[in-house]
């Protein structure tokens, strides 16, 4: 069984069409980059994949639950990263692990061990007791990944996660990723073309809210006999390639 | 229990925010003591404390729609709500996690406030306990308008309506600053047609043991809080629906 499978996928808003037909298959255990320029389609992609729009056409598969029939079951099995501060402000590093844990049905006492772990895991034992308003932007976006992680989903949605963050922190992320790989399947949104190149196992382009073309790195540097990756995607995404 | 888990942090979230609980208690017990020392010095009859709490306890629990509506507006603009909508919460688990815990806390204002009264010389008795009960109504009225205009409103316009109009106009309609016979005509009936009046004679009727004056009231108080608290949850689930449409 495939980790994501879209049959279909189609949003309109009244007359323009976000994302038209996609078939999409991602293995479980992959990293997948999906790329594009803005307004390409990505994020609306990434929107009814996790539940958050309604598709107008078609459907997708997570783990083999319809995201239109079996939105809770899908619900239950993935989580996000969004782009943005995405944490309770009020609340320490611990209390935001502990809330994620439980809305997800943890018991109390499970969700301060899973919390815990995450605290350890991301490096985050320091600050366990600070307010999540008052941490810096790559502590907060550590501690945003944490929170999509102690749910244990199978999928996870990480939508521009190194946006804003120093060369430093980046890496940090990056690794953390890194750890990931083989056990959830990933999708990725990024407009770093150097984090598509190192993190994804595959790289899927879009533009005009079509899927233009998959493979990897490599593969479509190749395909599209340019210089590096980034040329690639510009010929990918501008219809040259 | 994800609504509890989700009802605990909503409470942490208002709770520790200091302008809340300045503005929640503080500024209510000001105006008290404030209204109290005219009192002491030009007696009038509107300002005798058995007749103030009520009506300062009522005022207070306007700060509740103001809480409540800004929490929810904040949420729902910001990338948390998107990270709540892809949980499997359901609507239910939203709407009992923002209500459920600022029923204890508007009690616990109301009660604040009633303390604070004694202090200031009401006799203690069981009356208390019972205006405090016939205050409730109002205090689901005041979550319930923060829950719509949190539905509604960005924060910004929640500081608006709620912290500046709904204040303002609960206050100068329930007859707790001024007797509204005074003023008459069309004010009058306004005031009449809205439950803040209601809300605070009725917590005035318990406070005296006048029970053939609280029901009347009390019902038009439960009415506005049916009515506006069932509107306040469909506009929620809609608005909820809306966002990830």
């Amino acid at each position: 069984m495939k980790a994501i499978e879209t049959l279909g996928l189609t949003k309109r808003y009244g007359a323009k069409t976000a994302v038209d037909g996609l078939n999409l298959e991602i293995e479980r255990g992959e990293l997948f980059a999906l790329l594009g320029v803005n307004g390409a389609g990505k994020t609306t992609t990434i929107k009814m994949i996790s539940g958050l729009t309604k598709p107008t056409g078609g459907d997708a598969r997570i783990l083999g639950y319809s995201i239109v029939s079996e939105p809770i079951r899908v619900k239950e099995r993935i989580n996000v990263s969004p782009q943005e501060t995405a944490t309770a402000p009020n609340l320490t590093v611990r209390e935001n692990l502990e809330l994620i844990a439980g809305i997800y049905g943890e018991s109390r006492e499970r969700s301060r061990r899973k919390a815990e772990e995450m605290i350890s895991a991301f490096g985050l034992g320091e600050f366990a007791h600070v307010r999540s308003k008052t941490l810096s932007g790559g502590l907060m976006r550590r501690l945003s990944i944490a929170m999509a992680l102690i749910s244990e989903p199978e999928v996870l949605f990480l939508d521009e996660p190194t946006l804003g963050l120093d060369v430093i922190a980046r890496r940090e992320l990056w690794a953390a990723i890194e750890k990931l790989k083989g056990r959830v399947t990933m999708i990725l949104t990024t407009h770093y073309m150097e984090e598509a190149e190192a993190l994804s196992d595959r790289v899927g382009v879009m533009a005009g809210g079509r899927l233009k073309a998959v493979g990897t790195a490599g593969e479509l540097t190749e395909r599209t006999k340019a210089k590096n990756f980034e040329d690639a995607f510009i010929a990918l995404a501008e219809g040259e390639g | 229990m994800k609504t509890m888990v989700f009802a605990s942090r909503n409470a942490k979230e208002i709770l520790r925010d200091f302008l809340n609980l300045a503005f929640g208690i503080g500024f209510p017990l000001i105006v008290l003591l404030l209204l109290s020392a005219i009192q002491a010095n030009v007696p009038v009859e509107l300002f005798t404390i058995g007749r103030l709490a009520p009506g300062i306890a009522v005022f207070g629990l306007s700060f509740v729609s103001l809480f409540s509506g800004m929490l929810i507006a904040k949420d729902r603009t910001s990338s948390f709500m998107l990270r709540l909508f892809t949980s499997p919460m359901q609507p239910r688990d939203f709407i009992f996690g923002y209500v459920l815990p600022l029923l204890p806390m508007a009690v616990a204002q109301t009660a604040v406030c009633f303390a604070a009264a004694i202090a200031l010389g009401l006799p203690v008795d069981v009356h208390i306990l019972y205006s405090i009960a016939a205050i409730f109504p109002a205090a689901v009225l005041f979550i319930a308008i923060g829950l719509l205009c949190g539905s509604l409103f960005n924060d910004k316009q929640v500081g608006g309506v709620c912290g500046a109009l709904l204040t303002n106009v609960s206050a100068w309609l329930s007859g707790t600053w001024f007797d509204l016979n005074l003023v008459g005509g069309g004010f009058k009936k306004v005031a009449d047609a809205l439950p803040f009046v209601h809300a605070v004679d009725a917590g005035r009727a318990a406070l005296a043991g006048d029970w053939s004056s609280l029901w009347p009231n009390l019902w038009w108080v439960m009415g506005y809080a049916a009515v506006i608290l069932a509107i306040a949850v469909a506009v929620f689930r809609r608005k909820m629906n809306g966002d990830v449409k």
